[in-house]
């Protein structure tokens, strides 16, 4: 705002000498009021986490007043609605565990096999072009991933290699979610290993290293660790992921966890309750609470190690 | 600092001039006594439609150290590049005219850039070790030409070779070739090169990124070396050129100007090009 000011008086006639260097009145003032702001909406996203944090904990007290930690996480029934009343979440852990690992096994080598293609073999135009339609992927709305598994996966199973496949089950839901994960996998991957300076190629193309080679024992292991972070952030984000597995895998928890059959995730258990036409008491809903806080922490904690996962990686070629 | 349109002008003419002296004027040769291994034939190579080097014949002796000068951009480093085919890696270079390694032409149909840069090594600008351990570093280019046996005493023999074991040998699996100094990491590329035995060595501007006892270092080497290796080195160094190599050949905006024996182009230059180069006229 004072920059025309400023300006215009310089172009009419260059300051004397003698002019002041002391800043006009109100200035600091008007600096520190926008550092202010600023630093308010950088907090913000601080006190966001806090506050859920907080909620969290605040919400299951009542929970775990009753039923002690070890109980919560040691027992294998969930029965909150029936006598006698059970509240372990192993078997939902293991079932949230068994479809995120699916997701994985789908989305980690068709990611990191388009990022290698993406980075290593693809022209340019080709990157340029087919970037921007993986990414499309992620932007699917989960819903839709649902659906696509409940009503074309799942039938598609059923009709081919597997005819005793349930109707809800956490085969076609870890697929699904795969695909969902895809993007996420292979953007980051493919980030990792452009980033693999040039220099390093050379130099084992310099040896006599085949692309194969120069890809296989230098690019990838280089961009190990970054590759390893976006595992990480597709696990939390699979682990969190609510709408695939409420509409595909069901709502009875399976134990052993068998994936042909109706799984229960921890996250589709909020879902079941809080949307259930049951009547839910004030302890039931802490009950949610602390599966909330159990998603919380893990997906927190495994957003930490990826953050610290990246940061080692940055620093090796600087 | 902007030039002055004045010394725009006088740059542009002096280097138009240069140009047209350079036209139909014949490389000054003094060919080299000793057997060839690589031979440049009419070696011309176009970025798009920019040509970085202009028909260049060029014989390189066996075991001798041949350093390659001239100004920024005059085409050293890609004519180093043109001779392990590393051009190929870039997109959009064409190559014309021949390489020949033993009087194969490297460039004919059916040649296996892999092949050819297994017996012709390089050594980059800037040290470029793998971040894996410093004999994994070494190793690697066994592992890839398929050696298995006796591993650890050629990484030994190679690291030796490059004046590096005393230093590292302590802590061969437990640091990474990242860890060392800039001069080890050199030599450690070095080393690199010279496990898989090449018969050429190409290395450009190998010091350029080190400290002057870094630097001595590696000249020692390559004196050492050329014992059993071919050495091809570019370098914008003159008194480099000078101290490390046999015959020296200059080029200039993409052509050869003169080639022959170090001493004889550094002393009685054959032509004015070259003795304004090496007094510093321009560059």
């Amino acid at each position: 705002m004072t920059r025309p000011r400023s300006e215009g008086s310089r172009t009419a006639t260059s300051p004397p000498p003698s002019a002041s260097l002391r800043a006009p009145r109100g200035r600091g003032l008007k600096e520190q009021l926008i550092r202010g702001l600023f630093l308010l909406c950088g907090l913000s996203a601080v006190a966001i986490t806090l506050l859920t944090a907080w909620t969290f904990v605040q919400g299951s007290l009542l929970f775990f007043r009753e039923v002690s930690p070890a109980e919560f996480l040691g027992s294998i029934r969930w029965a909150p609605l029936t006598v006698p009343q059970s509240y372990g979440v192993l078997a939902l852990i293991a079932d949230t565990l068994v479809i995120t690992g699916i997701a994985l096994l789908v989305a980690l080598p068709l990611g990191i096999l388009s990022a290698v293609f993406l980075s290593e073999y693809a022209s340019e135009r080709a990157r340029r072009l087919l970037k921007p339609v993986l990414e499309v992927l992620a932007g699917v709305p989960t819903v839709v991933y649902g659906f696509f598994a409940l009503r074309f996966v799942t039938p598609l199973l059923q009709g081919t290699v597997l005819p005793d496949l349930g109707f809800w089950n956490g085969l076609s839901a870890g697929i699904v979610m795969g695909f969902m994960i895809l993007p996420l996998v292979a953007s980051l991957s493919e980030d990792v290993l452009y980033a693999v300076p040039r220099s390093l190629r050379e130099g084992a193309y310099a040896l006599g290293a085949t692309k194969f080679e120069v890809i296989w024992k230098v690019v990838l292991p280089a961009g190990f660790s970054g590759i390893g972070a976006a595992f990480i952030l597709a696990m939390s984000r699979a682990i969190g992921e609510t709408m695939i597995v409420a509409l595909a895998a069901g709502r009875t928890p399976a134990w052993p966890p068998d994936p042909t059959e109706p799984m229960m995730t921890l996250t589709t258990t909020i879902v079941n309750i809080a949307t259930g036409d049951h009547e839910a008491t004030a302890f039931i809903w802490s009950a949610l609470f602390a599966i909330g806080l159990l998603l919380f922490v893990t997906t927190l904690v495994l957003n930490i190690a990826s953050y610290f996962i990246v940061k080692r990686y940055r620093e090796r070629y600087e | 600092m902007a030039p002055t349109p004045l010394d725009t002008r006088t740059e542009t003419e002096a280097l138009a001039q240069r140009r047209e002296e350079l036209q139909g004027l014949e490389p000054a040769v003094v060919a080299p006594s000793e057997p060839p291994v690589l031979q440049t034939r009419d070696l011309s190579i176009w970025y798009g439609s920019q040509r970085a080097l202009d028909r260049v014949t060029l014989d390189l002796p066996a075991r001798r150290v041949t350093a390659i000068i001239g100004p920024s951009g005059c085409g050293k480093s890609t004519f180093l590049r043109a001779l392990n085919r590393m051009n190929d890696l870039i997109p959009g270079v064409r190559t014309e005219g021949e390489v020949l390694f033993h009087g194969q032409n490297i460039y004919a149909k059916g040649v296996d850039p892999v092949e050819v840069r297994r017996r012709i090594g390089m050594v980059f600008q800037k040290p470029n070790p793998f971040p894996k351990s410093i004999y994994e570093n070494v190793a690697f280019g066994l592992r890839i030409n398929g050696y298995r046996d006796r591993l650890d005493e050629r990484v030994e023999e190679a690291l030796r070779r490059a004046a590096l074991w005393d230093e590292v040998k302590d802590f061969l699996h437990k640091k990474s070739g990242l860890d060392l100094s800039g001069g080890q990491q050199q030599r450690l590329c070095i080393a690199r090169a010279l496990a898989v035995q090449p018969e050429v060595l190409l290395m450009d501007e190998p010091a350029s990124a080190l400290d002057p006892i870094a630097t001595a270092r590696i000249e020692d080497l390559i004196h050492e070396l050329k014992e059993e290796v071919t050495i091809v080195i570019v370098t914008h160094n003159m008194q480099q050129a000078a101290r490390v190599s046999d015959y020296t050949a200059f080029l200039y905006l993409g052509r050869l100007v003169e080639f022959g024996p170090t001493a004889q182009l550094f002393e009685n230059p054959i032509r004015k090009q070259t003795e304004d180069y090496i007094t510093g006229k321009f560059g």
